[in-house]
């Protein structure tokens, strides 16, 4: 140990004895605002430790959870996404349901409106098995009353007819299959025409003559003709005019969307039907006398011979 | 065991003393209680310092800093013990202590023995002892006051006048060498 000189040692003395006085000094006196003067002391000497120390931990500690401390994070990561993916998932659930609980409610109130109409709600199971043919499987069948040559209609409009009834499934022919066809007229003109399809999304309105006044966008509905649909379903609205030889070329978008059919409705009857109606419909114009409408409007119209 | 030892600084020639048994101690708890009952009944004896006096005179004697500020230190605290609670302890403590350091190492290097450089040197004590608490009071008690009044020289005189005499009375309590 290195010895200190005399005159060395009493100055080292002098402040030691003076430094712990004015501590003594420091732990009597009494700061008003801040309390005793050794404790002001001492936070002050201290906190800056503390503060820089807090600062270095919270630093080391961010730099390890950041750049060290991954495996939690990376597992952690891996349950979240899946967390997500299941959320995700759900809330498509959720999505599907909400749009099942509106097409369910759309179905009742439609049910409600045609009491008078004999009907059963089927569910869509599956579609044809070849790109051809435009048919669905209904998950009810003979049991439930379902005949070929039924109607099948949505709230929307006209979907098509039970070509084959089993046990506990049905066959339903689309109105857009190209062999499929529906006894309509259009609102306006009230000009009767076959509707049918051609396998494609839209549908086409035949013998309508040249001389007609046909506009698009106008509405097509059921004429109740082909004694299969009630009268005065929504069958479509005209996409397409063009003239032709010897009839007009109209292109009738299906009002049913029938490429995304959940839902639909089976009419239990043969006979003809009237539909319950909001506003009174006006009569329709008569077909001239041995015109394609009256062939069309025959009970075996809806499917082509 | 000798009563004096010389100390040899070059051409200087110092003595240092030794005191009786318990001289020192009893001189300084006789300064204390003279300090505190006399100014009861001489208001006007407040201006004394006696245990400044007694700290001034054994520095001056003893003439080793290291004693000589643990003397202050003592006498200091001591003082601030007997005093009212509007005084700390260590205020007076501090400042005898540097009292006590400065009278130990000036009367290692000076020859303290004639009443005069006793006078002036107990005056500058006086000064230098009410400066440190004046500091002390102003930096740690946040009590400012003035640093150098009238009051304050007449004490310093008086006290030094006093010393004069004080001292020689306690200089018979050296041991002979």
């Amino acid at each position: 140990m290195v010895a200190l000189p005399n005159r060395h040692r009493s100055l080292f003395l002098l402040g030691g004895v003076v430094l712990l006085q004015v501590l003594l000094l420091a732990v009597q006196i009494k700061r008003d605002s801040q309390g005793r003067l050794i404790r002001v002391w001492t936070v002050g000497a201290v906190s800056p430790f503390e503060r820089a120390g807090a600062h270095g931990i919270s630093h080391i500690r961010d730099t390890w959870n950041h750049y060290f401390a991954l495996q939690n994070t990376s597992r952690e990561n891996e349950e979240l996404k899946r967390e997500n993916d299941g959320l995700k998932l759900q809330i498509t659930q959720l999505q599907g349901k909400a749009a099942e609980a509106d097409r369910l409610a759309a179905l009742l109130k439609f049910r409600q409106t045609s009491m008078d109409v004999p009907m059963v709600s089927a569910r869509v199971i599956s579609g044809s098995a070849d790109s051809v043919s435009q048919t669905v499987y209904l998950d009810r069948g003979e049991r439930d009353g379902i005949r070929r040559n039924m109607g099948v209609i949505t709230p929307d409009g006209v979907v098509g007819k039970v070509i084959d009834s089993y046990r506990d499934t049905s066959q339903v022919l689309l109105l857009t299959d190209k062999d499929s066809g529906v006894g309509a007229m259009l609102v306006d003109s009230r000009i009767q025409s076959p509707v049918g399809g051609t396998g494609e999304p839209l549908l086409i309105m035949k013998y309508i003559p040249n001389d007609d006044t046909v506009n698009s966008g106008e509405r097509v509905v059921t004429s109740g003709m082909d004694r299969i649909f009630p009268r005065d379903l929504p069958v479509g609205t005209i996409a397409e005019i063009k003239p032709g030889n010897p009839f007009k070329q109209i292109r009738v978008r299906p009002a049913a969307n029938l490429q995304r059919l959940e839902e639909v409705f089976v009419l239990l009857t043969m006979k003809p039907l009237q539909m319950k109606q909001n506003s009174a419909a006006p009569a329709p114009a008569t077909p001239p006398a041995g015109g394609p409408s009256a062939a069309a409007n025959s009970p075996a119209s809806p499917e082509k011979p | 065991m000798n009563d004096a030892y010389d100390i040899r600084s070059s051409e200087l020639h110092i003595e240092v003393h030794k005191f009786r048994a318990g001289a020192i101690v009893l001189a300084t708890a006789f300064a204390l209680v003279l300090q505190a009952f006399v100014p009861v009944y001489f208001p006007k004896a407040g201006i004394l310092d006696l245990p400044l006096l007694i700290t001034i005179y054994f520095g001056l004697s003893r003439r080793n800093p290291s004693t000589g500020l643990l003397l202050g230190m003592t006498i200091g605290i001591l003082q601030d013990s007997l005093s009212g609670p509007t005084v700390p302890l260590g205020l007076y403590g501090i400042a005898k202590t540097v009292i006590g350091y400065l009278a130990s190492s000036i009367g290692a290097r000076l020859d303290t023995e004639h009443p005069a450089a006793r006078f002036a040197l107990t005056a500058a004590f006086f000064v230098v002892h009410q400066g440190v608490v004046a500091l002390t009071q102003r930096l740690l008690l946040s009590q400012p006051g003035p640093w150098f009044t009238m009051h304050l020289a007449t004490s310093a005189l008086v006290n030094a006048l006093v010393a004069v005499f004080l001292f020689m009375l306690l200089d018979r309590l050296r041991k002979v060498s």
